[in-house]
Order: C-alpha cells, then sequence, then structure tokens
C-alpha cells in the first residue's frame, strides 16, 4: 500500500545530495535573515542595527553563534531531561522536514541526469506541510511542559490553543487553491500557475494563508507564544546556549518555510509575469527573491504591529480567519463546478 | 450639576463596534497606516550618532570637568587658595592647602597660592557652585564629559592637570544646532 505517489526523477546518491544542498543552502541563508532581520528592524526604528562587529556589522550572527554555542550546557531541577532535550531536536527535524517541500525550481537536466530542483514532489503536499507543522507542536509544548516552569508553560498552553486554531484557517485557505489547480502536489499547483499567479483570483485566501501562516510561525503580532514582554521567552524561556540555538534555528527556518510555500502555492513558485522565461538555472534564484520579498514583509509587520491580546487572537482566528477562509473556500468550489 | 458643553461641540466621533464590518475596515486601514509610518523612518535614516566615533555637540554653558585658569599676560594662576570653593562644594570633593606667596617663588597674583588643588571627580556633582564662589574667576566647568577611568584613585584631578590645556575632545554647539 502506497501512502502517497512521490514523483521522483533520479537514483538515490542524487536525492541524497539534494538534500545536503538544500539543508546547506537553508544553513546559510538563516544567519543572513537573522542579520537582514535586526538590520531592517533597525532601520524601521530609525537606527542602523548591529553595524559594529565585523564590516557593516556581517560577522554578528557568527559571533552570536559562538557566544551561543560555548555556554555551559544545565537544565533546571524541576525540568524533565530526556524530554527537556528532545523538544528542540523535535522543532529543528519538523522544520527541516517541511524545508524539503518548497519547490525551488522545475525538473532539470543536469549533466543528463534529470533532477527536480526540491526536496520532495509528493502528491499530497499541503497535508505534508499540515503533518509537520502538527508534529511541530509536540517541540512547543514538550519544551514548554518539561521544562518545569510556569512561563515555559505558560507559553506552551498559548501555544497550543493558537498553532491549533490558526491552522484550520491555513488549511481552509489552501482549499480555494487546490480546487482550482485540481492537485495536491506544490509544483503540480506551480505549473497551474502559468497564466495567472493564484494571489489574484485566490486573494482573500492568500490573506488568510498569509495572517494565518504569521501566527503559525509565532511572528509578531502572533507571537504570544514567546511573549517576551510578559513570560520572559514563553516555552524556551529554560533554554540556554544550543537548546535555545536550535528553538530560533526552527523558528527563522520556519518562516523561510512559510515564504517559501506562499511563493510555491500564491505567487508563482519559479514562474516570471509577462511571458519571461529564462533559462532552468535561473528558476531557484526566482524563488529565493520572491521569499526574500516575503521575509521582508515578515519583517515589516513585526516592526509596525503590536502584539495581540490573548482573546483578541482568539477571536479574531476563530470569528474573522475561519469564516473567510470557509467562504473563500466555497465560494472557489462553486466557481470551478460551474465553470468546467 | 454636569459640565455643560454649550453649542461648540457639534460632532462626537464614535469608533465603531469592534468586530462588526466598519470594524475590521478600520483595523485594515490602520494597520496600513502603521506600515506605511514604520515604512517612512526607513526613508528618513537613522538618527543614531555613532559615539565613540561621532560625539554630541555640547552647548556653551555645558557643566563638565573643571578647569583652573592662569592670567594670560603674566601667567600666574588666578587662584589665591581661599577655599572658598571647597567651602561652597557640597559634594566635599575638593582640597585647597594654601602657602605663601614669596618673591623667589610667586606662583599667583595675590598673598598666597594653592600649593594643593584636588578635586575628586568620583564624587563631584557638576553643580557649578564653586565655579560661582570664586571670587576670581580661577575655576570654570569645562565641557569635558568622557571621564571613566578603570581606578578611583585616577579620578582626584591633581592642580597640573586642571590647569593643563583640555585636550578638546568635546565638540561645542554652533548657535544654530
Amino acid at each position: 500500500m502506497t501512502l502517497a505517489v512521490v514523483g521522483y526523477y533520479e537514483p538515490w546518491w542524487i536525492q541524497i545530495l539534494k538534500a545536503i544542498v538544500i539543508f546547506a543552502v537553508a544553513l546559510g541563508i538563516l544567519p543572513m535573515v537573522i542579520l537582514y532581520e535586526r538590520k531592517l528592524l533597525g532601520r524601521f526604528q530609525a537606527r542602523y542595527g548591529p553595524n559594529r562587529v565585523g564590516p557593516f556589522g556581517l560577522l554578528q550572527p557568527l559571533a552570536e553563534i559562538i557566544k551561543l554555542a560555548t555556554k555551559e550546557q544545565f537544565r533546571p531541577s524541576t525540568s524533565i531531561g530526556l524530554l527537556f532535550r528532545m523538544a528542540p531536536v523535535i522543532s529543528i527535524m519538523t522544520a527541516v522536514g517541511a524545508l524539503a517541500l518548497v519547490p525551488f525550481g522545475n525538473v532539470q537536466d543536469i549533466f543528463g541526469t534529470p533532477v527536480g530542483l526540491y526536496g520532495i514532489d509528493v502528491s499530497i503536499g499541503p497535508l505534508y506541510l499540515f503533518a509537520f507543522g502538527a508534529v511541530a507542536f509536540y517541540g512547543i509544548m514538550l519544551g514548554g511542559w518539561a521544562s518545569g516552569s510556569k512561563y515555559s508553560f505558560l507559553g506552551a498552553m498559548r501555544g497550543a490553543a493558537q498553532l491549533i486554531s490558526y491552522e484550520v484557517s491555513q488549511g481552509l485557505a489552501l482549499l480555494g487553491v487546490i480546487f482550482t489547480a485540481g492537485t495536491l502536489s506544490l509544483t503540480g499547483i506551480v505549473h497551474a500557475q502559468e497564466g495567472m499567479w493564484y494571489c489574484i483570483p485566490q486573494f482573500f485566501g492568500f490573506l488568510v494563508f498569509l495572517i494565518a501562516g504569521l501566527a503559525e510561525t509565532n511572528r509578531t503580532p502572533f507571537d504570544l507564544i514567546e511573549a517576551d514582554a510578559e513570560l520572559v521567552g514563553g516555552y524556551f524561556t529554560e533554554y540556554g546556549g544550543t537548546g535555545f540555538v536550535a528553538f530560533m534555528f526552527a523558528e527563522y527556518l520556519n518562516m523561510l518555510v512559510l515564504a517559501g510555500i506562499v511563493t510555491a502555492v500564491f505567487f508563482g513558485g519559479w514562474l516570471l509575469p509577462l511571458g519571461i522565461h529564462p533559462p532552468g538555472w535561473v528558476d531557484p534564484f526566482v524563488v529565493l527573491g520572491k521569499m526574500f520579498l516575503f521575509v521582508t514583509f515578515f519583517i515589516w509587520v513585526r516592526a509596525t504591529l503590536p502584539r495581540l491580546r490573548y482573546d483578541q487572537l482568539m477571536s479574531f482566528g476563530w470569528k474573522i480567519l475561519l469564516p473567510l477562509a470557509t467562504l473563500n473556500a466555497l465560494v472557489t468550489a462553486v466557481l470551478v463546478v460551474v465553470t468546467h | 450639576m454636569g459640565w455643560n458643553p454649550g453649542d461648540d461641540v457639534i460632532e462626537v466621533i464614535r469608533t465603531p463596534p469592534p468586530g462588526a464590518a466598519r470594524g475590521v475596515y478600520r483595523a485594515f486601514r490602520e494597520t496600513t497606516r502603521g506600515l506605511k509610518t514604520t515604512f517612512g523612518r526607513i526613508l528618513e535614516g537613522p538618527v543614531t550618532v555613532q559615539y565613540p566615533e561621532q560625539k554630541t555637540p555640547v552647548y556653551p554653558r555645558f557643566r563638565g570637568r573643571h578647569k583652573l585658569h592662569r592670567f594670560e599676560d603674566s601667567h600666574l594662576e588666578k587662584c589665591v587658595g581661599c577655599s572658598l570653593c571647597a567651602a561652597a562644594c557640597p559634594a566635599d570633593c575638593i582640597r585647597v592647602v594654601a602657602a605663601e606667596n614669596t618673591p623667589e617663588n610667586r606662583v599667583s597674583a595675590g598673598e598666597r597660592y594653592a600649593a594643593v588643588y584636588e578635586i575628586n571627580l568620583s564624587r563631584c556633582i557638576f553643580c557649578g557652585y564653586c565655579e560661582i564662589a570664586c571670587p576670581f574667576d580661577a575655576i570654570t566647568m569645562g565641557h569635558d564629559y568622557e571621564l571613566s577611568d578603570y581606578d578611583r584613585s585616577d579620578l582626584i584631578f591633581t592642580k597640573e592637570m586642571l590647569l593643563a590645556e583640555p585636550l578638546e575632545r568635546t565638540p561645542l554647539r554652533t548657535e544654530d544646532e
């Protein structure tokens, strides 16, 4: 019994190579994203941001990683050892697992071997994404619960409620696209956008997906899980050194994955408007460029909006986003049936 | 009896109740307004003063580190060792030991001079009373504000240090600033 059809084009060793390359690229991009966020946040607040370590502050992330990695390993005496150490691992693994889904380009002919420029092309794309998103809750929940600290626990409780309620809207927002494209494969969805990117016919779906995505990745204004003003650090209050690095790594990687998925599903992936068809090797750079725009937007939102109150967060998710997403899915379904 | 607003108040602006369609529209509008505001900060550029390289200029009456003065023509010290500054000092940070001027060793213009003149800058509160108390304008407040040191004893400034020409590290604010 097969659970999902997977579009393989390449022998096993190329798949391993591909996985390593994608992971290495993401690992290399992450410090840049963190530095970019801090620099841009500074500009949004009429200051420079880090500019002391190395030229233009470029070595700041490196300095921070060295500082955090060389810290003493310890845990609170009230924490539960195995789960406490497992939580960052779960977070990081699910983030990397979801990264495999982001399509960076079409199938390319590299030295006579057709290679798909993505980690994996499953026929259940969004389901795979939400499955990993659901497992990622365990990282947050276990991290908060196993810490044995009230702030961590509060952060984890908020996280559970928030992530579950926004995942519903996120899933429903994607339904409209899936109806229109008629496929669950992310590369298939990109191919279906040859004529028009889905951000135009599925505008409300796009809006809901983006907002729910912000909540899923714990970005402001939905960062109640961390809420550093009230909860010290939320679920990772008790983590220092490498555990903290792992949580931050997973968080920023999730942001990149969200940017990649939005790019693929609503902004035409590697396609360019106005009928421009560049050679295949440009595709990953097109996707990375679009992801860069979305990351910029996330940072812009972070610089602008204050954190929502908890009841506002819940009523916004259930009373506005969910009906909007449902309505969007219903209208799209009717239109698809009528036009075909 | 309540306050009567009179006829001047003609319109009361009420915000729409949250959750209603108008509330959603208002939230959307205010969000875009906020985004516009933060973007404006990028266009304006940073206002940060890169401190160790750039220094904030001070006003002419800024009360920084003290200076002791000499007469410009005779190069004698203005201070006559009267200890009025030490008496006026609320933080008790000035120590003056006076000595008699002799024809062979003429230091100041008056009868006596300050043989020891020390200001403990770790105690000084920069109130400027010493400047006001001085009958000969021998001590004034300078403009230097970079006064940190690694040792408390290094912050006791002696007469030679106070008399020496300051390094002039502090820019002075011009009139239009």
